[in-house]
């Protein structure tokens, strides 16, 4: 528009010039208008902090950034806000939809919730795991999903692109939350994930982690925490653009400060904390290209039932606790269910603070609470069984919890769905006839209990086994268990990784429960549709677990042996040669008609020392006694080297004796 | 090749150089397998001599590395717990359960997860063989309807920022039923670690503790424990609620069985183990400068924990928190007569030596001589026996490196201030211990398996002492080959089809004899089983019925398969019946020297002289009258000692008198080595046994 706005004045530079500045400008203003009118067509930068005290006195701290861009004919290639790097690869290697996330330590389904959005949209298993949709022809996807391991490897500096080989990673149908047959899905349990994938990570962001809410990410604080997921969530449609979510979930353990011996009343008492405490920071502002920017504070429904039994209600500043600052919203969260209190939300914006008016949110406790978060209905759980380099199986017991009976009205006749979603390597052989189903101790027909499986067996140094299995069983049962035996192989040398001794991990496996959903809902409000944070939690998504990753000892061999077998066989394959050389270069006529003109004069040293001793020993048989008789030559030789040995040992004695 | 040919042939063809060697020495063997067992039995008595200062080869264990922060809040942490656990005493009123809730409720405290593990008791009875196996199936068949139950605690501390694929395990045993001050004391060190690895940020791999419930024995509550935790059986859960139901205790417990809202009762995992640690305080040991820290390492069939776990374990008590490190030792060895002879020889020799070379520095004290030999003695007796020595002989039945060591304090630790300066140090150490393992990224692979200790920090590796063994199973292929020479090269005539259809038909009547003493061997091994299902027996009649039994069936065998005819070449008879006796004898050893090395080298010091002298009665020796006497002796001798009951009293009655000694003690080894599923059973029964027979067998040659 500008340019043919400028096209039309060429006449007069002066006035041109003048024109297309104002053009411009207008061009900016009418842009930001369009933006606030709510047509989202233009790039736009989030970021969103949501806190939850645990259960277990740590605390939950979910960062989410989020940044869109709007389809690329619109807007031409240049961004503003939208990295670069990410809209290239979504451009190059037609993602559809991706997930990355880097995660060390485990999430504790137990302790810190397994059935509200929070943990089940972030609960990742240890390592790095990477799915990615693309949309692209079927044959065309594994050359994609190679060349987008190796890019995101080079952009995380983490080694990714071990996903690229196809024993690494699977194409689930229907396993995972995301259906879809033009899917890859790869995990790396060892990756060990530090600063070096942080740094990367955090120059995806428009602020970097200069200002706004990632400038709280103090690393020794939040790789000290007790869980670290960094995750990175890419939605790309030529409807609405491409969606880049980064989330960091990282759970921490507030320092206490015990004064003198705790007493009982003191151990329930959770502790109190701020921003400044955990981050060693506080926030000055927000990112200045952000749209938005606030800090949220949950208190989750079983800390709100508590509170309301205490007669404290929903303020800020009650009996139970104090908010350090007044937030600037309570959101109340929507329940459907009768008699149950429904998690709270303090909302803080951030941007009526900066630099010389700090925010820094904090709860300080006044009373002792006790609470439970939201287990998910069954507790999956995976191990392996047996011992020895040989054989094995791998077991996946699965435990109903105790809010299993929230989630079912009607616990008669009822059944309840699973699907497991397993992957093993090669090296690890299960044999998945040999499954087994066991329902509370007693083992049922597989026809039973299966109701859709499908598997695609390992192929030795091709392909991983994969395993997905929907099971129906009954609510009221108390446990099930599923057991596989596999057989272990042997690698290559050269495939055994570094520290091969410690043993092979298989991933986890993922266990979804397509009955059971998690979603917040908020009573409808135009603000809640600002944050993208709160619309992801009351989305509707099917419930997940991770499940243990498992460590299989293999036979492992001593890696100092090719040098043993190299000095082996070239001993052996010398003595071949030699004697072989010796047949082939002889004559043995010759030799015979050699032996008889001279006379058997000339002999050995090796057969003449030998008759020598045969003569000798011969002779000493004879003699019953043994040692008296003696040749002639024996002596002679026996003198020499006892004369030869007595000289050195004096000498040696004479010479140490100084 | 025939004689006549060969000498026809002018010049002769040089035979190649292997072939006169192997010529040479079979026409020699006389002399060569003498010389071969004497060298044999130095090179045994060298080995104090030989022994190697551990070292610990593993880097990125780093013992010692870091400071430990183990503090007296601990330290008050456990004397509280063992000042509940002693008030819980006194109170009376016991359950049965008292201690385990007591524990579990600590644990849970701590932030920990817990749970009880319930057990069947196993009663060392005869079972069906199940040797080199741990199956799965084998326990559903148990539904003994007076089989007691006992009740472990188990807590698992998860690694903050770990994967949860590797864990540590600390075990504690203690008797429930009666808790004595030393075993408070161990749970009490226990919990105070445990709680102390509850707060530490360092860890790696998860940390699981099993306070063992040792009321049914120390080893049967861990087993347990570990084949639940690696062999689960998913169908028996029913089975066990049902006779749970009998038990009023765990009726309580089935009401009560929840704590903090979770259920104790499921059973959980921690991935694989890297470790496990079983520590106990013992008894007091007074008149000694120091604590003692006694190492027991030995677990089934002669296998042992990675040299670098002892290491570790040494270097931190010796260096860091100043116990004494004990390894067992045949007390009766130390001082000896003949030991301290044999030192003062081979002190005098290391002297000498010096004296020629400064650099040639192998002597050592007569006196660390005789603790070295005792050492290394009591090192082979134990795992030549196959039975763990400890608790920690569970886990190496599943490939984990596991070792026992117990604190004996040097004063009774009733005062407070002992006690908690007594613990500040063993839990310093087990902390060190600890954090050196949970330093290892891969498994212990880096140091020895096959090894024996002569001291705490010296041991001899596997290359050392199979010199011996080699040495003396040497003369057996050899010996083997010259009698059967020897008997093709003499007493043959007429044509040679003829001579050669004798002779193989010769061997395959040996080989016959050979083959029916194994059997009746194996039906003799059996025979225990059966004995046992006879209910009100003793043990001295059992024996009885066994050897009466075992008689009847050789005779029985004799009968049927006929006792090959004693030919007029008598001479030949019997030496091709020894020759084959021996091949037979050299591949039982050979095979258990795999299996079991150090029963293989105790079998090859009794076996090897008595197969090597063995000869008719009525067949003389051309010679002295000495050397005749001499043979005649050696022959009785050996074959006395060589009948596995005789040498096992006669052991029996030198270590601890004969007074005690009865002719049950044999059923009642048996019935020992059959419980712990000792292979040194099959040895003495499958190789041994025959091997003594047959040696009777030609001895009352014809």
């Amino acid at each position: 528009m500008a340019s043919t706005v400028a096209a039309r004045a060429p006449a007069t530079i002066h006035t041109s010039f003048l024109l297309l500045l104002v053009i411009l400008l207008s061009c900016d203003l009418f842009d930001r208008i369009i933006a606030s009118s709510g047509e989202a067509r233009e790039e736009e930068f989030t970021e969103e902090l949501l806190l939850k005290p645990l259960p277990d006195k740590k605390i939950l701290a979910h960062f989410h950034f989020q940044s869109t861009v709007p389809p690329s004919d619109s807007i031409g290639h240049h961004h503003h806000l939208f990295p670069k790097a990410i809209a290239q690869l979504v451009k190059k290697f037609h993602i559809r939809e991706l997930e990355l996330s880097f995660t060390q330590g485990r999430w504790n389904y137990e302790s810190w919730g397994g059935s509200d959005p929070m943990s089940n949209i972030n609960a990742k298993p240890p390592g790095v795991e990477m799915w990615a949709v693309f949309d692209l022809p079927v044959n065309d996807i594994d050359e994609s999903w190679k060349g987008l391991t190796h890019a995101l490897s080079g952009i995380f500096c983490s080694s990714l692109n071990f996903l690229e080989s196809s024993t690494a990673y699977s194409a689930p149908h229907w396993g995972l939350r995301t259906n879809s047959s033009s899917m890859r899905y790869g995990a790396l349990p060892r990756e060990a994930v530090c600063t070096e994938n942080l740094t990367p990570w955090l120059k995806l962001l428009p602020c970097r982690d200069k200002a706004g809410l990632a400038s709280l990410l103090d690393r020794p604080s939040i790789y000290k925490g007790y869980y670290h997921s960094q995750r990175l969530q890419l939605f790309s449609s030529a409807a609405s653009g491409i969606i880049l979510d980064q989330t960091l979930t990282v759970v921490l353990q507030p320092n206490v400060q015990r004064n003198g011996m705790p007493n009982s009343y003191d151990r329930f008492l959770q502790p109190n904390w701020s921003i400044m405490s955990m981050f060693k920071k506080k926030v000055t502002g927000q990112c200045a290209l952000a749209r938005a920017s606030s800090i949220f504070i949950e208190l989750e429904d079983g800390l709100a039932t508590e509170l309301e039994k205490l007669g404290a209600g929903e303020s800020w500043n009650n009996l139970a606790f104090d908010l350090s600052v007044a937030p600037d919203r309570v959101i109340k969260e929507h329940n459907s269910v009768e008699g149950k209190s429904s998690s709270i939300l303090y909302e803080f914006k951030v941007v009526k603070y900066s630099k010389y008016e700090p925010l820094d949110v904090g709860i300080k406790w006044k009373l002792p609470l006790l609470w439970s978060c939201p287990e998910a209905p069954f507790h999956a759980r995976r191990f392996l069984m047996g011992s020895g380099n040989e054989r094995g199986s791998i077991a996946i017991s699965l435990q109903p919890t105790q809010s299993c009976d929230q989630f079912l009205s009607d616990s008669h006749k009822c059944t309840v769905r699973a699907v497991i979603f397993q992957v093993a390597p090669w090296y690890v052989k299960v044999y998945y006839h040999t499954l087994q189903i066991f329902i509370d101790g007693r083992s049922v027909p597989v026809a039973d209990v299966v109701e859709k499986i499908s598997v695609s067996p390992s192929e030795d140094k091709v392909s991983p086994g994969s395993l997905q299995m929907m099971l129906r069983f009954p609510c009221d049962m108390n446990s099930a268990a599923l057991a596989m035996d596999f057989d272990k192989g042997f690698l290559h040398i050269d495939e055994y990784p570094p520290d091969a001794n410690q043993g092979f991990d298989i991933p986890s496996a993922v266990v979804s429960f397509p009955d059971f959903y998690s979603s917040r809902s908020y009573l409808e409000d135009n603000c809640l549709k600002q944050s993208p944070l709160l619309l992801k939690l009351q989305k509707r998504t099917a419930l997940q677990s991770y499940t243990e990753v498992l460590l299989v000892p293999l036979t492992t061999p001593d890696f100092s042996m090719p040098y043993n077998v190299i000095t082996f066989t070239c001993t052996v394959l010398a003595l071949y040669f030699g004697s072989l050389l010796n047949a082939l270069r002889r004559r043995i006529g010759e030799e015979e008609q050699l032996l008889k003109s001279k006379d058997s004069k000339r002999v050995g040293l090796i057969p003449r020392l030998l008759s020598k001793l045969k003569g000798r020993t011969l002779e000493s048989h004879q003699s019953s006694s043994g040692s008296s008789a003696s040749s002639k030559p024996r002596p002679k030789w026996l003198f020499k080297v006892i004369f030869v040995a007595l000289i050195a040992v004096l000498w040696h004695y004479y010479s140490n004796i100084d | 090749m025939p004689a006549e040919k060969d000498e026809a042939k002018e010049p002769r063809a040089r035979p190649r150089l292997i072939v006169l060697i192997a010529s040479f020495l079979v026409s020699h063997s006389t002399l060569f397998s003498v010389v071969c067992c004497i060298a044999g039995l130095i090179a045994l008595l060298l080995l104090p001599v030989l022994a190697k200062s551990t070292y610990i080869s593993e880097n990125a264990l780093m013992p010692g590395s870091a400071n430990p922060v183990f503090s007296g809040q601990d330290v008050s942490e456990a004397s509280r717990l063992v000042k509940d656990i002693t008030e819980t005493q006194k109170m009376g009123k016991m359950t049965g359960i008292e201690i385990q809730r007591l524990i579990i409720q600590r644990m849970a405290d701590v932030g920990a997860e817990v749970y009880h593990h319930k057990f069947h008791s196993q009663s060392n009875q005869f079972h069906p063989f199940r040797f080199f196996s741990c199956d799965s199936n084998s326990a559903v068949t148990e539904s003994n309807s007076n089989t007691s139950y006992g009740l472990n605690t188990v807590g698992i501390i998860r690694a903050p920022r770990g994967d949860g694929k590797e864990a540590i395990v600390l075990v504690t045993p203690y008797n429930s039923e009666y808790v004595k001050l030393n075993d408070a004391l161990s749970l009490g060190l226990g919990f105070s670690i445990f709680s102390h690895l509850g707060r530490v940020s360092w860890l790696a791999k998860d940390i699981l503790w099993l306070a063992a419930d040792s009321r049914y024995g120390e080893y049967s509550s861990v087993s347990a424990w570990l084949k639940d935790y690696h062999n689960p059986v998913f169908f028996s859960s029913e089975n066990v609620d049902a006779n749970v139901t009998h038990d009023k205790d765990f009726l309580n417990m089935q009401n009560k069985n929840m704590l903090n809202g979770r259920n104790v009762d499921v059973f959980k995992r921690a991935g694989t183990m890297a470790a496990a640690l079983v520590f106990k305080v013992g008894e007091v040991m007074e008149r000694d400068p120091r604590d003692i820290l006694t190492i027991y390492a030995e677990a089934s069939n002669g296998q042992m924990p990675n040299l670098d776990l002892i290491n570790v374990v040494h270097y931190l008590a010796v260096h860091r928190q100043g116990f004494r490190v004990n390894i067992g030792k045949l007390a009766s060895l130390v001082n000896s007569a003949w030991l301290n002879l044999v030192g003062q020889i081979l002190e005098w020799l290391g002297k000498l030596a010096k004296n020629l070379n400064p650099k040639w520095n192998f002597g050592i004290s007569s006196a660390d001589y005789a603790e070295g030999a005792a050492t290394v003695a009591s090192s082979m007796y134990h795992q030549a026996l196959g039975v763990p020595t400890g608790s920690h002989g569970a886990f190496r039945d599943y490939q984990v490196d596991a070792i026992t060591f117990s604190f004996s304090p040097r004063f009774y630790l009733n005062n407070e201030n002992m006690q908690s300066s007594f613990i500040l140090r063993g839990g310093r150490l087990i902390e060190g211990v600890i954090r050196s393992v949970n330093n290892l990224l891969e498994k212990f692979h880096q140091s020895f398996f096959l090894y024996m200790m002569t001291a705490p920090n010296k041991f001899v590796s596997v290359g050392v002492y199979m010199i011996g063994f080699a040495l003396l199973a040497l003369p057996l292929p050899v010996v083997a080959a010259s009698l059967f020479l020897n008997h093709k090269a003499t007493g043959f005539t007429g044509t040679e089809e003829a001579k050669i259809a004798f002779g193989s038909w010769k061997w395959l009547y040996a080989a016959k004899t050979v083959l029916m003493i194994d059997l009746w061997a194996m039906f003799a091994s059996l025979m225990p089983y059966f004995i046992s299902q006879i209910p009100n027996i003793t043990s001295t009649e059992s024996t009885f019925l066994w050897v009466a039994l075992s008689v009847t069936i050789l005779a029985v065998l004799y009968v049927i398969l006929g006792s090959p005819p004693y030919s007029h070449s008598g001479n030949v008879e019997w030496q091709t019946l020894k020759a084959v006796m021996i091949a037979s004898v050299t591949i039982g050893l050979g095979l258990m020297s795999i299996i079991n090395f150090a029963t293989a080298q105790i079998g090859a010091l009794l076996i090897v002289p008595m197969c090597l002298v063995v000869r008719p009665l009525k067949k003389h020796i051309q010679g002295a009258l000495i050397l005749r006497a001499l043979s005649l002796v050696c022959n009785l001798v050996m074959v006395v000692i060589g009948f596995p009951p005789a040498a096992l009293l006669l052991m029996k009655g030198f270590s601890k008198g004969f007074e005690g000694v009865g002719i049950g003690a044999v059923w009642e080894v048996a019935e020992f080595l059959w419980a712990w599923n000792s292979a040194t059973y099959l040895y003495v029964f499958l190789v041994h046994l025959p091997c003594w027979v047959l040696c009777i067998h030609i001895l009352l040659h014809p």
